[in-house]
């Protein structure tokens, strides 16, 4: 890693760190970062708080932290799933929806919610009922895109459009026979994406697979370089692009399926981080895959905080402010840097 | 410095043959070149080389070794290929596109050494691409780009170069400068070629293929005659020698190519 990329990492992760107190600290009930600091320390050391603290105090540690913690996880996952979909498939108008896993994870999780299957995951059901479909779809995708010569990007492109509009039916027709409205609000919810069911709970399977994936991705960099150059190509380098693309399928598959079993499917970071980051950085994926996830993990935690504060107490769908903010920043660097992909 | 054999090489795909028992020798450090019309099986062979594609029957053989039992590392280690996709996706400096050549050479993702930049800065110099260093490939000309492919393919160090169409997109000045570099650079090279003449003066052996079999091989006085490019391409030629080097050179009477009004040639 060069040093501006360090530089890069280190002051991205400062803004981190601070974004995340100040969003932890905002909302309905305000409370300064001082105080966010100072209510983290004590429940992370087992300090004492004052008794006339409690009711800000839990809303800090169990209402918000975890919040604002999913948030920056999911944001930094789908951003660096993001810049791998791209690589894998070739493609700029990919993201780690393309694979059908978004409309799966919903049938999945109305599937469930709706025929009250797998019960005996209590609270976890619907979660689990998103997490399955998500895998399900994209092995359906993926046994659908297979050929004797491995698996050709754009037909793998091809094929997870075509899926999600089929599970897009599926979903269609089970709103339209189910019984009540709530089936038609979790639509929403699986297909709009938010923080609002995140609980500490819900957070650790996604961090632990979230930060697998990045850590095991630092090893992909030259491997997603150069399938940039084509797959034959690519092999006369040593680099099989068949198998690289068959593994990174699988994490994308997991990593996306575990982060849309907690948050629904969150578009537009996945889509446009990756491209900004490569204005900024280079397209060399070493440094790609060190920055993006940070620019999409800081600007999924404004993200949600912007959500939930301003129209409180409701809350704006997140794929509409991502796409508020994401737009105009993408359009203004593209314009100014005279980026390229994949031709003029 | 290797040899390259091709022994008994059989190439199925889909039940159809695409090449047939293909014998033939690249001795080390010498030029080698493959001409054929389209179809022929030229960039199957070549594929079989740089590892796209398995043989169905028979071997490629670096010196003894069998190419199939070493990893793709190995012989990319060994073995630098220019295939004919000529498109980067991404934007990628040019600095950056050749230093890919070092792949092979660099375990999982260690970054580069003083010496992998030397050897890619004479890669570039070399090919002219030097002064585009920082460019983005995006931004090159389709000549430009496949200049700095193929030194791409220098930068990997390799014992044996094949190149596929390496003069696509080239003006006359890079064919000749390329072609020049290809016969000084030491290396065992196999390249596919569509112009005979360039073929007759760059290569110290020629082989012809047609419908996937070797129709002939040899120096290209011995290869290049009348009857040949008759029987194999179907255009009469007239074969002169070039005054300074002797190589065949073909010259083509627009007669032989003219067209009746049912289609048919004259």
């Amino acid at each position: 890693m060069d040093g501006s990329v360090l530089g890069f990492a280190v002051a991205l992760s400062v803004v981190l760190v601070g974004s995340v107190l100040v969003a932890a600290g905002l909302g309905p009930a305000v409370i300064a970062p001082g105080e966010t600091v100072r209510y983290l320390w004590a429940a992370l050391t087992g300090g004492e708080i004052g008794s006339d603290e409690v009711t800000t105090y839990q809303i800090v540690w169990q209402i918000r932290t975890p919040r604002v913690l999913l948030a920056a996880i999911v944001g930094a996952g789908l951003a660096a799933v993001g810049v791998v979909v791209q690589a894998l498939v070739r493609n700029a108008l990919a993201d780690p929806f393309i694979l059908g896993v978004s409309s799966g994870a919903s049938v999945g999780a109305v599937g469930v919610s709706v025929s009250g299957g797998l019960a005996g995951l209590g609270i976890y059901a619907v979660s689990a009922g998103a997490f399955l479909g998500a895998l399900g779809a994209s092995l359906l995708v993926y046994l659908a895109a297979r050929s004797a010569a491995g698996i050709m990007p754009l037909r793998l492109v091809l094929t997870g459009v075509a899926m999600a509009f089929g599970f897009q039916a599926v979903l269609s027709v089970i709103i339209y026979f189910a019984p009540d409205s709530e089936a038609t609000s979790a639509v929403l919810f699986w297909t709009m994406g938010g923080f609002g069911a995140a609980t500490w709970g819900s957070l650790p399977v996604v961090a632990v697979v979230v930060l697998a994936v990045l850590v095991v991705l630092r090893r992909y960099g030259r491997a997603l370089d150069v399938l940039s150059l084509g797959d034959e190509t690519a092999g006369s380098l040593g680099v099989d692009a068949s198998s690289v693309r068959r593994g990174l399928f699988v994490l994308a598959a997991v990593a996306t399926g575990a982060m849309v079993a907690v948050s629904g499917a969150i578009g537009f970071v996945g889509l446009v981080v990756p491209h900004v980051v490569r204005i900024l950085v280079g397209a060399a994926h070493a440094r790609v895959l060190v920055v993006a996830p940070l620019v999409g993990a800081v600007l999924m935690v404004w993200v949600d905080l912007v959500s939930r504060t301003v129209v409180a107490p409701r809350e704006l769908p997140l794929g509409a402010i991502t796409a508020l903010v994401g737009v105009p920043v993408f359009v203004v660097l593209m314009r100014r840097r005279g980026y390229l992909f994949g031709g003029r | 410095m290797a040899e390259l054999t091709f022994d008994e090489l059989s190439v199925t795909v889909d039940q159809h043959p695409i090449v047939r028992e293909l014998r033939l020798d690249v001795p080390a450090g010498e030029v080698v070149g493959l001409v054929g019309p389209n179809g022929s099986g030229k960039s199957t062979v070549l594929r079989c080389v740089y590892r796209a594609m398995a043989p169905s029957g028979g071997a490629v053989r670096l010196d003894t070794t069998d190419l199939a039992t070493l990893t793709p590392r190995e012989s990319a280690k060994r073995i630098a290929a220019l295939t004919q996709e000529n498109s980067v996706d991404l934007d990628f400096t040019v600095a950056e596109v050749v230093a890919f050549g070092r792949t092979p050479h660099l375990p999982g993702n260690r970054s580069l050494s003083a010496r992998d930049r030397d050897v890619c800065r004479d890669a570039m110099a070399r090919l002219d691409v030097l002064r585009l260093a920082e460019r983005s490939v995006l931004s090159l000309s389709g000549g430009e780009r496949q200049r700095v492919l193929i030194a791409r393919a220098l930068a990997q160090e390799p014992e044996v170069l094949v190149l596929d169409e390496p003069t696509n997109h080239l003006d006359l000045r890079h064919q000749v400068e390329l072609l020049t570099l290809l016969r000084n650079s030491g290396r065992t090279v196999l390249v596919v070629v569509h112009d005979l003449n360039l073929a007759a003066v760059a290569c110290d052996r020629i082989g012809v293929l047609a419908g996937g079999v070797l129709v002939a091989s040899g120096t290209p006085a011995d290869v290049l005659t009348p009857e040949l490019v008759r029987e194999v391409f179907g255009v009469d030629v007239v074969v002169v020698r070039h005054p300074e080097n002797g190589a065949p050179q073909l010259l083509h009477s627009l007669s032989t190519l003219e067209v009746d009004p049912d289609g048919q040639r004259a």
